[in-house]
């Protein structure tokens, strides 16, 4: 089944790390379940003092992510992940093996 | 007179000043208000013990967004600076401890589906001990931001005293809040490297409000005199020394004033206020 999946990494890559951090990590990638194609940008809530996790959900909305997988999610990250009604998912490693693992 | 107390580090002895100098300049016949304006952790009202006579509950808006209205626009989240309100699809998710009621997001909704919800945050409490006026703040707990109370609480200054506010420790936004718009700043530090570390940036504050400060030395005697010497390097006057002593500590750990405790501090005190006093009209 098609699925937007975002991943909160340390890299623009599939071969970065999944960032333990989700409102603040340096990098977002949303990829593509069935093709494997996948884009990558620069988080912009990365710089903020307060906020920076719903902020982050917003960004990955408009760009149209069903589940997103981080290391952790704060408490007002999964505020704003349930009121946009967005599946999250705690994980580790490469982003590449995290988005098999979730695809099994 | 406005004479704001703020330090720097935590703990160095804004509070044991404040309390002191209020009573023995009440004493000596002035107008004294305190104004306990760390309203995170008040402390004043422990060591001068006063009869509260009037709260003033304090309250800032938030939004609250009529879900049926909300077309999912999103002008709301793109005004909002604090990212206290952020839309989410065709829905918006509201994070009110966030919120610095702006009222901005109000204002630029192009459905009117915003209205303001008031939300009480702490309480202001007035009322008096031994002939001097006292007012302090309390943030409710869990509750971000210190400022609107803080602000209330300034808003009860008597304009005809000599009104001494004990600030919060640090130099963050509360600080800002509780020092700005006095006519002197006194900073309260203890003679050791972690009290003169705070106290640098302390300074550095101040200066940078534009506001007229001096120094007290606290503890004097249990550390160096560095301290000294970077007053001295800045030109910043040393306004008083109060030596360390035990009774003081057990006083305090009474919630007695130091004063009653150490009655040949109340020259100390006395000084202290001469040399403010000095400092503010030369």
């Amino acid at each position: 089944m098609l699925m937007k999946i975002g991943i909160a990494a340390t890299g623009g890559s599939m071969d970065a790390q999944v960032s333990d951090q989700f409102g603040r990590c340096p990098f977002f990638l949303i990829v593509d379940s069935d093709t494997m194609r996948f884009e990558a940008f620069t988080n912009p809530a990365s710089d903020m003092s307060g906020g920076a996790g719903p902020a982050a959900v917003r960004e990955l909305v408009n760009r149209g992510a069903e589940v997103v997988i981080a290391g952790r999610f704060g408490p007002k990250a999964q505020s704003a992940l349930d009121a946009a009604g967005v599946r999250y998912v705690e994980a580790g490693g490469k982003v590449r093996d995290a988005v098999a693992a979730l695809k099994l | 007179m406005v004479i704001a107390i703020a330090s720097g580090k935590g703990g160095t002895g804004k509070t044991t000043v404040a309390t002191n100098l209020a009573i023995v300049l009440a004493r000596s016949g002035r107008q004294v208000q305190l104004l306990d304006c760390d309203v995170e952790e008040p402390n004043c009202h422990l060591f001068v013990h006063p009869e509260i006579r009037q709260e003033i509950p304090v309250s800032v808006g938030q939004p609250a967004v009529a879900d049926n209205l909300c077309r999912g626009c999103g002008k709301c989240s793109e005004l909002c600076q604090f990212g206290a309100i952020i839309c989410l699809g065709d829905r918006v998710a509201v994070f009110p401890e966030l919120c610095h009621s702006c009222g901005g997001c109000m204002l630029v909704c192009p459905e009117g589906a915003i209205t303001e919800q008031m939300r009480q945050v702490g309480m202001v409490e007035l009322g008096a001990f031994d002939g001097v006026a006292f007012g302090h703040g309390r943030l409710n707990v869990g509750e971000a931001r210190a400022i609107p109370v803080i602000a209330e609480l300034k808003r009860q200054k008597h304009e005809d005293a000599v009104v001494i506010i004990d600030g919060p420790p640090g130099t963050s936004c509360p600080v800002i809040e509780a020092v700005k718009g006095s006519d002197f700043v006194c900073l309260v530090t203890e003679p050791t490297p972690f009290g003169l570390h705070d106290l640098i940036m302390a300074a550095d504050v101040v200066r940078q409000l534009q506001l007229p400060m001096g120094v007290v030395i606290n503890r004097s005697g249990i550390g160096d005199d560095r301290v000294q010497q970077y007053c001295r390097q800045q030109g910043i006057a040393v306004l008083a020394e109060i030596r360390d002593d035990r009774r003081i500590a057990e006083a305090y750990s009474r919630g007695e004033l130091a004063v009653e405790a150490c009655p040949e501090l109340g020259q100390v005190f006395h000084a202290l206020a001469e040399e403010i006093s000095r400092q503010v009209r030369p």
